[in-house]
């Protein structure tokens, strides 16, 4: 079957069988690797998408689903030299370790902020409660949202340590 | 910023990572994101018995599977002698299984196909006949009288029993119990958990069928180990092996092994002449590779009435699975669990270990742990709080009138460890300040009298970390040493190249600071890396805290020889004596006119350009650091509950922690790792297990059943720094990432211990469940 997806604001489209699941679809036939995969039963949220703004599992959606609408992965949260704040709040509070958790979190942060520009510390542990990471022990992700919503939503300059060189 | 904004970066400095810039933009490159031309998807066919005899296996249906290349078999592999392989532990393991299963989830059979949808599709068609066996699945059935043998392919294996080993002295130890006043005792099943990291293992073979040169990439946390092993397994030329470990999803020891599926992968890359991709979905990772713990412990703790500590008894049995495939040093075969006398100044203390096969995975790793250290020191933190609580003696003071004193150092234990340095007081206090101990005391004995469970929870482990020396710890004969390459370039950046392997831990950073700190290269102009055997010095890998105290003490030291060939050329340039010269960090100046200076990177143009007669051109080299010694990073725990006593519902409502790693390089890594190890700390403690019902069947093969904390339930974590530094590190530093995952089990457990001793509760094993802590409380007859 075809599927049309805007991806990052980019149309693109592949013919895949119907059974193939949204997120094979975005890393091989795509070829964004960005989205991850670590559970299979959407238990871990590495491989969390936005579609239409919206936090989705792509490893329990098939593409076909997904026809049509907009999706965002983190290969679409930077402005070319322009970070998002969540990814500069991520760098500056230590947020990420070994960063297989990192795209999946920083979407659903991107999500929270876009609906609660200021949310507590309960509604973003609540918020990310769906994405496991198993290296930071969460605090400083807390600290990465907190970052982030002090920013704003305008997309920063990248700190000189993450600068494309 | 601008350039010149940037900090130096040297040791201390809680610098930002450099690594971030690619994670950040999902441009990391991890094994499953590598695509080869050609690239062909294996899947493997598992037992779904726990013990079975397989009769046949029939491969035609799935053979004829559109997409379908090969279908691998034990028997094919049995003709390239590859059926079995050697376990870093010295036994052997099924590759393929030929004659029987022995776990479930054990690999029968591999399909190779052009895609990973069609590989699982005809894995799902080949056709096993097996004969059902009875399962034994711990030590109490193995070594039961006429129990199922498991090892019957092993000659001479008349039972399921693999090995007896013991450490210190059962004399001295029984004699000292014969004086005790009190003996507290504590049976406790430290229980099977995964490491679990978030990325599954995997490994993408490209054999060039032209040269013969094996590109392995794998998610190997030991690289180098692996390419000799690999060499040694496959009998392919060690030069013609070469293996990459691209980003690295987490490992906390998964990732240390050599699991059947990178065999497997790797022949048929061979067979086929084609790149072969196996990648595990969650399932298997749980199922089937290193899980971690599994220790049936009974420890006896001999007291003097005044709560000193006499002697330390303890028998283990270990369930190890099908095959003994732990993962660690060679000479010790229950790891180095015989650190379990912990922080105590115990004069005497003897240890016995018996390991059994069982029909479960195989593959005792060390999950975020060195070596069994972990075990060893949840039993000898929980018997402490136990033995406090039987002579009616404060669980802090009951340690502080048995600590190794600071000025004892270095300390031999009664089980033969030179302790390096301590100071277990001093990390005590600040932790009994810091959590408001005396306080917590009195609100403690204010809910006890009003039928409320709140508990305080300590736990001063000591941990044993760094391996080598290469003298006494080896993974198959390979001595466990580091090494670090530096090569300093004209214009005076530099790239560091390293035989660890980071998972997370932020190595591009705090390795670069090294050299920022000991050459005077700002952090920002020292690239690192690691994984890729054709391009870095040989090392055995990142797991046990060991990368800071072995690669971390030859980027130090290889810093500073080149820091010496840098004086030579400076004082070439300042025409002044070497021995008039003064080093600050990044300049050479002549002692009494700091105005005649030359920077490093001065020095490392002139290395290029303008050397004296005679001096061998450049400014590299490498240096392979053999520690004299492991390094001991020790702290104090102190964790407060509340039990709610209608439902058994465990809020962990303070978590403070105190850790001892020596010199810190970067500060901010190393709280963030305590924030880690604290959080699966919290995971083991209270919702982590791999359970087996009757059959072998193993429940908790999915995220679903595996419970991870999630950000909801991980409590919040004050950390807090002593600094003792290490005598015998370059550095002084000393590991530190597995620091809490060692150290706080004990602590939450004491912390429900404590808040239900009034109820005569002694013991509740691991994981604490709600329902668990809810009998306990109903058995003692506590009511809504």
């Amino acid at each position: 079957m075809n599927v049309t997806v805007t991806i990052n604001g980019e149309e693109r489209s592949a013919d895949v069988e119907p059974r193939v699941l949204l997120v094979d679809f975005i890393r091989t036939n795509l070829a964004l690797t960005g989205t991850h995969i670590g559970c299979d039963t959407s238990s871990c949220g590495a491989c969390t998408v936005l579609i239409d703004g919206e936090p989705v599992k792509s490893c329990t959606q098939l593409a076909v689903q997904a026809d049509g609408r907009s999706i965002t992965t983190v290969e679409g949260l930077a402005h070319g030299a322009q970070l998002d704040p969540i990814q500069v709040g991520f760098h500056e509070e230590h947020g990420l370790q070994c960063g297989f958790c990192t795209p999946g979190m920083m979407l659903v942060c991107r999500a929270l902020l876009d609906r609660n520009p200021d949310p507590s510390e309960d509604q973003i542990r609540w918020a990310i409660s769906g994405n496991i990471c198993r290296c930071t022990g969460y605090m400083n992700i807390v600290k990465a949202v907190q970052h982030a919503a002090r920013a704003g939503a305008a997309p920063e300059p990248a700190p000189a340590e993450v600068a494309q060189s | 910023m601008s350039v010149e904004a940037r900090p130096h970066g040297g040791i201390g400095e809680s610098i930002k990572r450099k690594e971030d810039a690619r994670f950040l933009r999902g441009r990391g490159n991890y094994l499953d994101d590598i695509v080869l031309p050609g690239m062909l998807h294996m899947a493997i066919v598992r037992s779904p018995h726990a013990h079975a005899r397989i009769r046949g296996v029939d491969t035609a249906e799935a053979a004829a599977m559109p997409g379908v290349v090969a279908v691998v078999t034990g028997e094919l592999m049995a003709q390239h002698n590859l059926a079995w392989m050697p376990t870093l532990s010295g036994d052997t393991q099924a590759v393929l299984a030929t004659d029987k299963v022995r776990f479930q989830g054990q690999e029968v059979a591999a399909v190779v196909a052009t895609s990973k949808y069609a590989a699982e599709d005809a894995a799902g068609l080949v056709r096993v006949d097996y004969e059902v066996l009875p399962a034994i699945t711990g030590p109490q059935q193995a070594k039961a009288e006429g129990a199922p043998l498991i090892r019957d392919d092993k000659e001479g294996q008349a039972d399921n029993h693999i090995y007896h080993w013991e450490s210190g002295d059962q004399a001295a130890t029984d004699a000292a119990f014969m004086r005790a006043h009190r003996i507290v005792r504590l049976s406790t099943h430290y229980p099977r958990s995964h490491p679990a990291p978030l990325e599954t293992c995997g490994i993408l073979a490209d054999v060039d069928p032209a040269t013969g040169k094996a590109t392995l990439y794998m998610t190997s946390q030991a690289p180098h180990a692996i390419r000799t092993v690999f060499a040694l397994v496959t009998g392919l030329p060690e030069q013609n092996i070469r293996v990459i470990s691209p980003d690295i999803g987490g490992g906390f020891g998964n990732k240390v092994p050599v699991y059947p599926g990178y065999v497997v992968a790797t022949a048929a890359s061979l067979l086929i002449g084609k790149p072969v991709k196996w990648v595990e979905d969650r399932t298997e990772n749980l199922i089937s590779t290193g899980f971690a713990r599994d220790f049936h412990m009974t420890g006896e703790l001999a007291l003097a009435n005044d709560g000193r500590m006499l002697a330390l008894r303890v028998s283990l049995d270990s369930d190890n699975g099908a095959f003994f495939a732990d993962a660690q040093p060679s000479k010790f075969k229950a790891g180095l669990f015989h650190i379990v006398t912990g922080s105590y100044d115990l004069p005497a203390a003897h240890v016995t270990a018996d390991g059994y096969y069982t029909n479960k995975a195989p593959g005792g790793v060390a999950y975020r742990c060195s070596f069994r250290v972990t075990e060893a020191s949840y039993l000898i933190e929980r018997l402490v709080t136990n033995a406090a609580i039987e002579l009616g003696i404060d669980q802090a003071e009951i340690r502080l009138k048995n600590f190794v004193p600071k000025d004892a150092f270095p300390y031999t234990s009664a089980t033969g460890w030179v302790y390096d340095s301590g100071d277990y007081e001093g990390a005590m206090h600040v932790a009994l300040e810091k959590v408001g101990y005396a306080d917590l005391l009195r609100e403690q004995a204010e809910k006890r009298e009003r039928g409320e469970f709140m508990g305080i929870g300590l736990a001063s482990f000591t941990e044993v970390v760094g391996a080598g020396h290469g003298k006494d710890f080896d993974i198959l004969g390979l001595r466990m040493f580091d090494s670090a390459e530096l090569r300093v370039h004209p214009t005076g950046k530099a790239i560091l190249k390293l035989g660890v392997k980071s998972q997370g831990q932020g190595h591009e950073t705090t390795f670069a600071q090294i050299v920022a700190e000991e050459l005077g290269i700002p952090a920002a102009d020292v690239s690192v890396e690691e994984g890729d055997t054709d391009n870095t010095p040989y090392g055995l890998g990142t797991y046990a805290s060991r990368s800071t105290p072995t690669a971390g003490a030859a980027t130090a030291v290889i810093s500073r020889k080149l820091r010496e060939k840098g004086r030579k050329l400076a004082a070439h340039l300042l025409e002044a004596a070497e021995e008039d010269l003064e080093w600050e960090r990044g300049r050479f100046y002549v002692r009494g006119t700091p105005e005649r200076a030359k920077t490093i990177q001065d020095v490392a143009f002139a290395a290029y350009t303008n050397l004296p007669e005679g001096m061998e051109p450049g400014l590299e080299g490498v240096h392979y650091y053999d520690p004299p010694n492991m390094t001991y990073p020790f702290g104090t725990y102190a964790v407060v509950v509340d039990v709610d006593r209608g439902t058994g519902v465990v809020r962990t409502r303070r978590v403070v922690a105190v850790d001892d790693c020596g010199v810190r390089i970067n500060p901010m890594i190393v709280e963030a790792q305590i924030h880690g190890g604290l959080t699966e700390g919290w995971g083991i403690a209270f919702t982590e297990q791999i359970t087996f019902d009757e059959d072998g069947n193993c429940i908790g093969s999915n995220f679903m059943d595996y419970l991870l904390p999630t950000a909801w339930e991980t409590p919040k974590f004050e950390t807090f720094a002593t600094v003792t530094p290490s005598p015998h590190h370059p550095l002084g530093a000393k590991g530190v990432g597995e620091s809490a995952t060692v150290g706080s089990p004990a602590a939450y457990v004491n912390a429900v211990i404590d808040a239900l001793a009034p109820l005569g509760v002694r013991n509740i094993d691991m994981p604490v469940t709600s329902d668990k802590v809810w009998a306990a409380l109903r058995s003692a007859g506590v009511t809504e």
